[in-house]
Parts: C-alpha cells; structure tokens; sequence
C-alpha cells in the first residue's frame, strides 16, 4: 500500500455530495468525554457544575463502576442558586473548598461547564482563575464547557485540551519537538514513542498527559499531529501559540497510521528508505492482524449514525483495508480544516451527512438495511431487536484502536457482532 | 449548590420518562438540550429493553437559542403526534428548558392536538425522579378519569374480587418479578388482578381502574398519590401494606383479607427464609450489626427482615426519599438507631465509615463507599445498574423474594467457618485479614479490596486513626494496637471505637492491652 493518504491531500473534495439535516439529536453531550478523561489524567477532577441532569448523565454512564475515590462530581444548582438568593460564586467557592479538603490528592481540578451554567451565564474562566489563586498554587484549576448546548460527545475532549492550551509551558526557542494531540490509550501512546524514537523523531509528547502536573511544552519549534479528528478548536489553540500542524490522515488502519507517521517523519527530513525500513515489520503485523478479519469483514455493506466524529476515518479503514462498503456515514459536524486529507477519499457513492434528523434518518437505515449500523446505545438494541446488527460507537473512544498494532482490533471491532450472529443458534 | 459525587435519583423528567416507557400507547416531549438523550440508554442498556422509549426530544443547540425555541418544541410536538400517533401526550421540559421559560405546556394545548395533551410541571431544580413519576402517574390518571361516575355497584355474590396493582414502573428495582409473584399471590387466595399500572397498562387500562375493588400499593413512592386520588374518588380501600419479607407478606395477605373482605389460610404459603434462618448454619449471623439505606419502601422493609427474620441487628438505618421521613424515623426509634434522611452521598458514607458496620445494604452507591471501607455490601434499592435488572426470576416481594433476600443479603459475609478460622489462626498465607471471603473467589491480587480497618478509615473520620488522634484522646500502646490487630477485620472498627469510648470516659491515657479487654467486657460483643 502506497502513501495514498498524503497523495490525495489537497485534491478539492467539491464532487463529494454533503446532506445537511436539522431535527432531534441522539448523541451524548460533551460532559460524557469526563468518563475516559479522567482515567486518561490520573491526578485530576472534574467537577461539573450544572443539574440533577448532568450528576445523571455522569453516573449512569460510568457508575457501574465502582468507584473507592470518584473522580469527578457534580455542583448541583438549586432552587436558591437560581433565584439569586444564593451568589452562585460564592456558592462555587464553598463547594470547591469541601472537595479540596476531602480529597487532597487532586493535582488539576477542572470546571465543566453544562447547559444550566451556560444559560444563567455563570463565568466560569473567572472562577477557575479565582479558586487557583485562592488555594494557592496547590491545584490548577481549568474551565471549559461540555454543556450539550455546545458540544457533541468527543467535543468535549477538544473543549477540555483547549482550556489546557494556554497554561502548558512555553518550549525553549529552537528546539523542535512533536506534539501527539487526543487522548490515547497508554499502551498506544507507548507504541508510537517507541516508533519515533526509533525513526529519530523527537523528543515527543503527548497531550493530554498522563498527569495533570507534567504538561507538555508548547512553542514555536512545536510540530503537532492529531490523532483524534474531533480536536479542531485544540488545533487552532495551538497554532495559536506558534505550533504548526501536520494534516494527515487519522491513525486507524496501516494506510492511516502510515500516513499520520509519515507526516511526521517529513518534517523531521527523515528519508524514505529509513521510514520505510522502521515501519516495515508494524505494517506486516498490521496485515497478519487484519487479515483474520477480512473475510468476515469483505463485502458487507454498513452505516454509520453521527456520534464520535470518528466516522469518516472509521469508514474510510473499513472500506480501504478490510472491503467493506459504507452506504450513509452520518457525522455531527464537520470541521474541514482537519478533515481535509480525509474528505478526498470519500467515494462518491458514500452517503455523506452532517447534523441529523434521528427519525428520517432511521426511516433511511430501515430501508437501507446494511449489514452492520454504527451506533450509540439508545438505539443500539432497539435496531437489534429489528434484526439489524449494530456496532456501539462509544467502544471506538474507549477501546485501544489506533496505530499499526491495534489494526487487526479495529476491525475484529466490527468483525464481533457479526461472527456473534453466526454463533448464536437459540 | 450542592456538591453531589452520586445522585440517588435522577432529575423529575426521568420519572416522567419512567412513566411514559412503562406504559404503551403514552408518548412523552420533552423540550430539552442537544445531550439530554442519554435518558434513553437508562431503557436500553440498563433495563435492556428492546425498542426506543416512546420519548421525544427538541434537542436545541446554543444556535437555536438566538431563534424560536418555541417554535422548535411545536414543530417537533407536530411532527411526533404524525408520527406516533399516540392515544395520549405528555409534555415536560428538562432542567435547561425550565430556564428558557417557554411554557411548552401551554403551547402544546393550544395546538388543539385530538388526543389527550397533559403538560407536567416538573421544577427541576427542587424535586427528583421519584416525584416526577409520582405526578406524571398521578396526573395520568386523574386526566383520564375526571368526571367518570364515583359510585360503584356492591360487588356481587360469588364474584371474585377485584385489585389494581399501582405503581410498578419501567426502571423500578425488580418490579418485574415483582409483579409477577403478588399476582400468583393474590390469585392463589382468589383475588383477581384488574389492573396494573403503569407497568405495561395503556390508557384504556387505566379508564379501567375504576372497576377494582381495591387498590395494592407497591410502590408508594411512585403509586401512592394515584391511588389516594382513586381511593377518594371511587371509594377503592388501599392495601398499604408493601409485601417485602414473610412477615410483611403475611401482613398483606391479611390486609388484603380485610379489604376484600374473604378468608385466607396463611398457613398454606411458606417462604425457605423462615428455615434457613432457623438453621444452626445462620447462628453466627445473630447480632451482626448492619446498615441500611434505600429508598423508604425498601429500607423500611429491609430493617423488619434484617433484625425480624434474620437476628442481625441494625445500627443504622437511613433514606433519600423524604416524604416517608417520618415512617422510617419511627422504625428506627423501635430498632433503637438514629434514622438518616438524606440525599447526600457524602454524609452517608460518613455515618457509615462512622458506625462500622459489618454488612452494608443498599444502593449502586452504597457499594462504593462499601468497598473504600472493605465492608460486605448488597444492594437492596434503586438506584441500581445494569447487574440489577437479572434475567433470572428475581423478585423482592412476597415469599419467593424472601428466598432471594435470604440468598443475596448472606452472600457477601464471610461464612461461618472461615470466620472462626480466620479469627483462630492469624498467620495464613491464603486465608487471611486482607483477604477477600475465599467463597468469593478474590484469591491473593485483591488484597487491596479488603484493606485492614486502620488503613480504611477514611480521611473524613480522622478521630478514629490512632496517629491521628485528636489532643485528649488516649493513645494506643503498640502492645494494645498489636492485640487490636487480632480482632478480625468485620468487627474490629467497632471494638476499636468501644475501647477508645471506654478510656475516655475514664479519663485514661494510654490504651493499654487491659483496656482493650476490659472495654470487650463493659460492653460485650
């Protein structure tokens, strides 16, 4: 397989055919992305401030976990928050203090900010600004918004790594570094330390960190990949700061992973024959890997309903390398300025959507009637229970899927549900 | 504001949902942000259930916050009722639509929709789930039947009578099974079922109430509004009487005797509870000292099975839902505890890190602070997850649910031999303190799941750690804290408690081994 990531970057995708829908949304809201961010950043908090709702939201999806110290919580608003007996800053103030003296092991505390906060307009950049000075330096202290009114699932990882732009430390001048941008699962984002230490591309980092206390440096001599498509707000922050990005296509697949690597070893001037000697033996394990699930994977036709943002991407591996045939790929929004590389190897035959209009778009999946639907898990069973097999979307945000070595996960991702129909006779 | 690490219930809109999914042919809008679909996964993952609950939402962004959001929630109210076509509507908002005031309610009943258009008022921001579902309940029924006729015929000779099962709801901690098993006992002493509701009920079936002869309450936290309104508008006596436990079974039966006025031998039913309990291998759970919170009707009825018909002994005994405050701080009175009634995740676990028990039941979020505390949990109430909605028969109610209470509340103790074994022999490399009950199958990696009572007292009971001792408290003798040691685990907070209480209030220094065993012999196990 040839660079064809890199080839087709560029190419005006205007032949493609884009339908836009307006109506009801069946996603998450961007508080949901608090469930892998704070496993991902293991020192920090978040305390959401908004409903009874939001305190919902969180618990019903990650509370079947059990939890010895939670890591996130709500400030729920009250009758008198709202009716100004009570001044909600105050209020703030008094609740972050009870959580700081329970829990004196919080390193970074972030305010998320819900649709309730949002409409009464408390600020809270302000507030983060007041507690971090009021605690004195012993927490950080980070708002941004995962309120639904302004963000879909995945988007509230970009509005969290946003928030966190302007504090990381600035980069000595001239030193060049590379920035890996998105969550990762740990193992992943080891893999491709190990490959850019291998190709001599360094020193790397990695955004969000680990820890809360060891933030990645950011400046001029920053180059920086995206290895989430849903981070385009991250993107522009960090250009911001005088960091350049490198477009690519997204590391899923060995084409995608290929070209997402290649990317970066272009800027480092690193030769062709080298990258191709270091990538050699990750790409034929890629292969084996993916191979398993070829025959399972080849000819069958799926749809994907806006969730993660990944469906672009997700679509163009299932197609590319395992033979599958996309027939709707419905994403949320589409932020072109880091989809480029992506949107010129949409077939034209692929339904393309953006926004959504959750009943028609059902009426079009009952008649398209594809092999496999992408989904979230409101809907996951009831399709199901129509007979149409269905893969739940949120697995693809918190399972290990990216790079050379996870390909052959990926797509046995897809390959389960399917080889699962099979199995089961009763 | 307050700060909330788990939610007992979710805001009033989820019992509204909770309502509308439990029943068929009721269709539920709500004017609620992008996101707020989330609900729908509680239906279809956790309760598993195979179709979309019948809820619609506008899902506004902040871009439509600059145009007519109103319009948007008439448009979609539209567009629903085309679709759906249900016999009745519900029209709610969630937290973030209360805020914007677009009074859907209102807007929805001037569209002249032919079908009956119930607006609820749901006030987010003061009242929770179980309310919710108890006034859209409510609501349902009075809407449905204002103005039918109040007097009913005698029942005649020779018919069976006749009961309304209320209050089961889609969500419900296993009304499933539930339902199931007081309809066999009902039918099994010859009383019909006429109506249950909402649980699987449409809205001609709730036209039907009328035509019981009396009302069962299951679940007065959902039902009991409804079936007060019914009692006053159509005369219906109401069985009280939540059937959780043999004895309260029994006491249902006889209430039900009264009330349907018909004989029953009680002597016919057992439950295996009764037997089991009575068998020497439950001795060693006499006295074990528990705590309880749920929601009212479970704590309630789980502190008569735990102190009646298991000879545990119950030191704490709390609620979130505190409309039924009152009944459960009498109970409690009688079991000589202090009732807690809230709905602050933290202060329970304080008062249990406080109390040291050495079985929890409760909720999802009792298991947590439970297993920060290394102690025995089991979950007796909602809020629950997806663990809780078994395939397998699984009721509370009546006596095969006792069989399960039996079963589920054991499990989690050590059992009887290890626990003498444990506390005989210290030094075992497989069994052993930090060891979770090998019954339960932890094996040597858990370790950190049962942490010793010293390194589990949480930070918010600094009092109780030796090191920490607040100035005037006794300090241990490291021979007394070694001794102490030896105590198992389950029991060892509480006689660490008792001995510090002992030298306080003697004025003592230093703890000294003496102490220890003088403070076991002031106040027994």
């Amino acid at each position: 397989m040839s660079a064809a990531g890199s080839s087709g970057r560029g190419a005006p995708p205007s032949e493609l055919q884009i339908c836009h829908e307006q109506g009801q949304r069946e996603v998450f809201c961007g508080l949901a992305a608090i469930v892998w961010l704070h496993r991902k950043i293991q020192d920090a908090f978040f305390l959401v401030v908004g409903s009874r709702t939001c305190a919902h939201l969180l618990q019903s999806a990650a509370g079947v976990m059990i939890f010895a110290e939670p890591r996130f919580a709500t400030a729920v608003l009250e009758d008198r928050d709202l009716a100004g007996m009570a001044d909600c800053n105050d209020e703030l103030d008094r609740v972050v203090g009870q959580l700081l003296a329970r829990r004196p092991d919080i390193g970074t505390l972030f305010l998320v900010g819900s649709c309730p906060s949002e409409v009464i307009k408390l600020d809270l950049e302000k507030a983060a600004e007041r507690l971090a000075q009021a605690h004195g330096g012993r927490v950080r202290v980070i708002a941004y918004s995962g309120s639904g009114l302004e963000t879909t699932f995945t988007q509230g990882e970009d509005t969290c790594l946003v928030a966190m732009v302007p504090q990381l430390p600035a980069a000595p001048a001239g030193e060049d570094s590379l920035l890996v941008v998105g969550a990762l699962a740990d193992t992943v984002e080891d893999q491709f330390r190990r490959l850019f230490d291998e190709l001599g591309i360094g020193p790397v980092h990695f955004l969000p960190p680990r820890r809360g206390s060891a933030l990645p440096p950011v400046g001029a001599g920053t180059r920086f990949l995206l290895a989430q498509p849903f981070l385009g707000e991250t993107a522009r922050a960090l250009a911001a700061r005088g960091a350049t990005h490198l477009p690519a296509l997204y590391p899923f697949g060995v084409e995608g992973t290929r070209a997402w690597v290649l990317a970066a070893a272009r800027a480092w001037g690193i030769a062709d024959e080298r990258f191709e000697a270091v990538i050699a033996a990750p790409v034929a394990r890629a292969e084996r890997g993916l191979a398993h699930y070829r025959e399972q994977l080849a000819g069958k036709r799926i749809s994907f309903l806006p969730d993660a943002q990944l469906e672009i991407p997700v679509a163009r591996f299932l197609q590319r390398e395992c033979g599958m045939q996309p027939v709707e790929v419905g994403v949320p929004y589409l932020d072109r300025s880091v989809m480029a590389d992506e949107l010129a190897l949409v077939p034209a035959d692929v339904r393309l959507t953006e926004g959504q209009d959750l009943e028609r778009q059902l009426d079009r999946l009952r008649a398209d009637r594809p092999d496999l639907t992408v989904c979230g898990l409101g809907l996951a069973n009831p399709l199901e229970a129509e007979g149409l097999r269905t893969k739940w979307s949120i697995e693809l945000v918190v399972a290990p899927i990216h790079g050379f070595d996870q390909a052959g996960d990926l797509a046995e991702l897809f390959a389960r549900p399917l080889i699962r129909q099979a199995r089961l006779v009763a | 504001m307050q700060l909330t690490v788990w939610t007992y219930e979710g805001p009033p809109h989820i019992g509204a949902m909770r309502v509308a999914a439990s029943m068929e042919g009721v269709h539920c809008v709500l004017h609620a942000p992008q996101g707020d679909t989330y609900a729908d996964l509680l239906f279809t993952m956790i309760e598993r259930r195979p179709s979309r609950p019948p809820v619609t939402y506008t899902t506004f962004q902040a871009r439509d916050l600059g145009r007519d959001t109103a319009e948007l929630f008439q448009s979609t109210l539209h567009a629903t009722y085309e679709r759906f076509r249900p016999r009745v509507l519900l029209i709610g908002e969630t937290c973030t639509a209360e805020l914007i005031q677009d009074q859907p309610g209102a807007l929805a009943e001037g569209m002249g929709l032919p079908v009956p258009v119930i607006p609820l008022e749901l006030s987010a921001y003061s009242r929770k789930e179980n309310w919710g579902a108890s006034e859209t309940f409510y609501w349902l029924v009075r809407t449905l039947l204002s103005g039918r006729p109040t007097e009913r015929a005698p029942r005649p000779a020779g018919q069976r009578p006749r009961a309304n099962l209320l209050g089961p709801t889609a969500l419900g901690f296993r009304c499933r099974d539930d339902v199931v098993e007081v309809t066999r006992l009902l039918e099994a002493v010859g009383v019909e079922i006429n109506v249950v509701a909402p649980l699987g009920a449409t809205p001609e079936d709730l036209l039907r109430l009328p035509e019981a002869d009396f009302n069962v309450c299951l679940y007065p936290e959902v039902g009991e509004l409804a079936a007060e309104w019914l009692g006053r508008q159509f005369r219906q006596p109401l069985v009280r009487t939540v059937p959780i436990g043999v004895g309260a079974t029994r006491e249902f039966l006889r209430e039900v005797a009264r009330v349907a006025d018909i004989e029953i031998d009680l002597g016919r039913f057992e439950s295996r509870l009764s037997w089991y309990s009575r068998s020497v291998d439950s001795t060693y759970l006499t006295g074990k000292r528990v705590f309880i919170f749920a929601d009212a009707t479970h704590a309630l009825a789980a502190a008569r099975v735990a102190s009646e018909e298991l000879g545990l002994t119950v030191v704490g005994l709390g609620t979130y839902s505190r409309e039924f405050a009152r009944d459960l701080r009498e109970l409690a009175a009688t079991l000589g505890c202090e009732a807690l009634v809230t709905d602050d995740y933290l202060e329970v676990e304080a008062r249990i890190a406080e109390l040291h028990p050495e079985l929890v039941l409760g909720t999802q979020m009792e298991r947590h602070t439970a297993k920060r505390l290394g102690i025995p949990c089991a979950v007796i109430s909602a809020p629950v997850h997806v663990q809780d909605f078994p395939a397998r028969y699984a009721p509370q109610m009546g006596f095969e649910g006792a069989n399960c209470l039996f079963d589920t509340w054991v499990h989690p103790l050590m059992m009887g031999l290890e626990e003498h074994l444990l506390t005989m022999f210290r030094e075992d490399f497989e069994f052993h303190d930090a060891a979770v009950p090998s019954h339960l199958g932890g094996g040597d990696g858990s370790k950190a799941a049962r942490p010793s009572a010293a390194q589990s007292t949480p930070e918010s009971t600094p009092e109780s750690t030796p090191e920490q001792a607040a100035p005037g408290e006794p300090i241990w003798s490291p021979a007394a804290e070694q001794e102490l040691g030896k105590i198992p685990f389950f029991v060892r907070g509480k006689a660490r408690r008792n001995t510090q209480r002992y030298a306080r209030e003697r004025g003592l220094e230093t703890i000294t081994v003496e102490t220890l065993y003088e403070a076991k012999a002031h106040f027994g196990r």
